[in-house]
């Protein structure tokens, strides 16, 4: 009795809406996860099994590891599989290295044309040349058909510049000054002083990029005809909108197992893809959600 | 964008300067002298200048196409001048109106619905008591976020097959007597389009009023008990008004955006046989010009909806510029 007379003091409405809102919460919890259980269920269920009708919603009627170890046998997939890794992890280097770079020299006062320099970027920010344009550039630049189609044009983005100026400005200028007396030039100033001391907006700039390389198909699919260059998800996309199962199991060709259905594999393709990003994204969360922040309120 | 002027040629002092330690001498060396100096950042900015100009520049020159006629060989650049004739083509243009309509209608929807659904959903999450309950309800709506659409799309023509779990529901639950290959019919098709969206960005759409939440004064919620409020009172009075310029600045965004369907999720889920319902400004774009090789065409197609969404952003601008001087400053 004390205890609830010393507390705060709730009025059943306030108790009745607590826990509707608790239970609320708990269905969006479950419909955000859902979907995604339902495919890791899937991708370890028997292929044949689950083609035999009823679907399976909660846990696998016929267990079976198969479609992973077909998928990870499969020499294209994984082909597909390496390309995404190498765009991923050099585009997101590259792309932050250099953009950093760049937001460095514009974040300095003394940068003679400075004005210019800004000007001639924040007009990218409105203004594209549109897809057409863009798509004969890159093809009489030769890069039709280059794994460089993944990484040159996506060095740079004066977007992410903006979030790494709004950072660098906060940077005390006595850091630089000490080194300059050292004698240090402006190039290493940067790498070797200011990029360490930045790192929150390096995880967040690296965060959003990393996760556009991986997840971006449309590069692929516009750029590439060569099997050897599809990334994963481009190879995704293309089983998908054909929307046949079917061409998983040609996709997947001669090493085909019985037992397994182009909807298996499908599955199992599916959680590999995902899977990295999924492990990653909680533990980068308390950088995106400030780096957000900066992005939406200085873009 | 705030851009400082403080290269001051003219040797005036710059108090900026002085705040920083740099003498003003500094200021009043040669020019030649002060850019010899600053080598390595210039070389640095250069590099920034040169990617812009070969990736941004130079495909914008490459608009001019829309007043060529380009067939795909050689030069753009060589190609016979086309005058305004394929900016006259759009008005002839019989499949126009449809791609307008679906391009409005998804975005008109998506802007009416995915618009609010963020807001309600931070403000009931900064009503839940526990702390660690909240975290973990906000990582979990981030996840779809970091899912491709192509992910996306299989899950969701899984789903939505004849076989799929839709229809095995609804079946159970005798709402439908056959099952329904909904990706197949033109008329669920703009609310596929709309709830998938919905599904993915809730979430992170409200980590932004998520922290405009964070940010109202604690004194107000304590000063609002002591009038008596109650929890919807505090809702409607404390939080709501506390965020009220971050919702404005983002639905004016929002709105000068609507010309953007979602390319990368309308590719995904169109087919064929819903094309009536699908065919969006951009992916007619894509479709007329790199399938069918019309780049001319679809390059013009391309700028007129580029010069709308501009002018659509350069009034959200003004407008945002307007809702932040008079409520906000």
């Amino acid at each position: 009795m004390i205890l609830l007379l010393t507390r705060k003091r709730r009025t059943l409405g306030d108790v009745a809406f607590d826990n509707l809102n608790v239970i609320g919460m708990l269905v969006i919890c479950f419909v955000t996860l859902y979907p995604i259980w339902y495919v890791l269920v899937n991708s370890f269920n028997d292929g044949q099994d689950a083609m035999s009708g009823g679907i399976i919603y909660w846990v696998p009627r016929t267990f079976s590891i198969e479609n992973y170890t077909t998928v990870f046998q499969n020499a294209g997939i994984m082909t597909a599989m390496g390309i995404t890794i190498a765009k991923t992890v050099l585009g997101t280097v590259i792309h932050v290295f250099f953009t950093a770079m760049v937001a460095y020299a514009f974040s300095r006062r003394e940068l003679i044309g400075r004005n210019f320099y800004m000007i001639v970027g924040t007009v990218t920010m409105f203004f594209n040349g549109g897809l057409i344009p863009n798509f004969l550039w890159i093809r009489d630049l030769g890069l039709l058909d280059s794994f460089g189609v993944y990484i040159y044009p996506a060095m740079f983005s004066f977007f992410d510049l903006v979030i790494f100026l709004a950072f660098f400005r906060e940077i005390p200028d006595g850091l630089e000054e000490a080194a300059k007396i050292d004698g240090a030039n402006d190039f290493s100033i940067f790498a070797r002083i200011v990029l360490p001391v930045s790192m929150p907006v390096v995880a967040t700039i690296a965060l959003f990029h990393g996760v556009w390389q991986w997840n971006d198909y449309f590069t692929g699919l516009l750029y590439t005809n060569k099997e050897v260059l599809q990334p994963i998800q481009t190879f995704l996309y293309r089983v998908i909108a054909q929307s046949s199962s079917n061409q998983m199991v040609q996709a997947v060709g001669g090493a085909i197992n019985r037992r397994v259905t182009g909807q298996s594999l499908k599955m199992a393709t599916m959680v590999i893809t995902t899977f990295p990003i999924v492990i990653a994204y909680p533990f980068l969360q308390k950088y995106f959600v400030k780096g957000l922040m900066i992005g939406s309120l200085k873009g | 964008m705030p851009v400082s002027m403080d290269t001051d040629t003219r040797g005036h002092p710059n108090p900026e300067s002085i705040a920083y330690g740099r003498p003003d001498a500094a200021k009043r060396r040669p020019f030649l002298a002060r850019l010899w100096n600053q080598r390595y950042l210039q070389a640095m900015a250069l590099l920034g200048l040169v990617w812009m100009i070969l990736f941004n520049y130079i495909p914008m020159y490459g608009l001019i196409l829309g007043f060529k006629d380009y067939i795909g060989i050689g030069s753009p650049l060589g190609a016979p001048w086309a005058g305004w004739s394929h900016f006259r083509a759009i008005f002839e243009d019989d499949q126009m109106s449809q791609v307008i309509k679906n391009t409005l209608g998804i975005s008109l929807i998506k802007l009416i619905v995915g618009f609010p659904i963020p807001i309600l959903f931070a403000l009931f999450l900064n009503e839940l008591r526990s702390i660690r309950f909240n975290r973990v309800v906000q990582t979990i709506s981030y996840l779809p976020h970091f899912l491709s659409w192509v992910i996306l799309g299989g899950i969701l023509t899984a789903w939505l097959s004849d076989v799929g779990i839709v229809n095995d529901i609804l079946m159970g639950l005798h709402l439908v007597k056959e099952p329904i290959f909904y990706l197949g019919e033109p008329q669920y098709f703009w609310t596929i389009a709309v709830v998938s969206d919905v599904w993915k960005e809730f979430g992170w759409g409200a980590i932004i009023y998520i922290a405009a939440i964070a940010g109202i004064s604690p004194e107000l919620y304590e000063a609002a008990t002591i009038d008596g409020a109650g929890r919807f009172q505090k809702m409607r009075f404390v939080t709501l008004p506390g965020i009220r310029g971050t919702i404005s600045i983002l639905f004016i965004l929002a709105v000068s955006g609507i010309l953007n369907s979602n390319f990368d999720q309308i590719l995904v889920l169109k087919n064929q046989v819903n094309e009536s319902a699908s065919n969006v400004i951009d992916v007619y774009v894509y479709q007329v010009g790199i399938s069918q090789g019309r780049f001319s065409y679809s390059t013009a197609v391309g700028l007129v909806k580029s010069v709308i969404a501009l002018f659509l952003l350069l009034f959200a601008n003004s407008v945002t510029k307007r809702i932040n001087q008079s409520s906000l400053f």
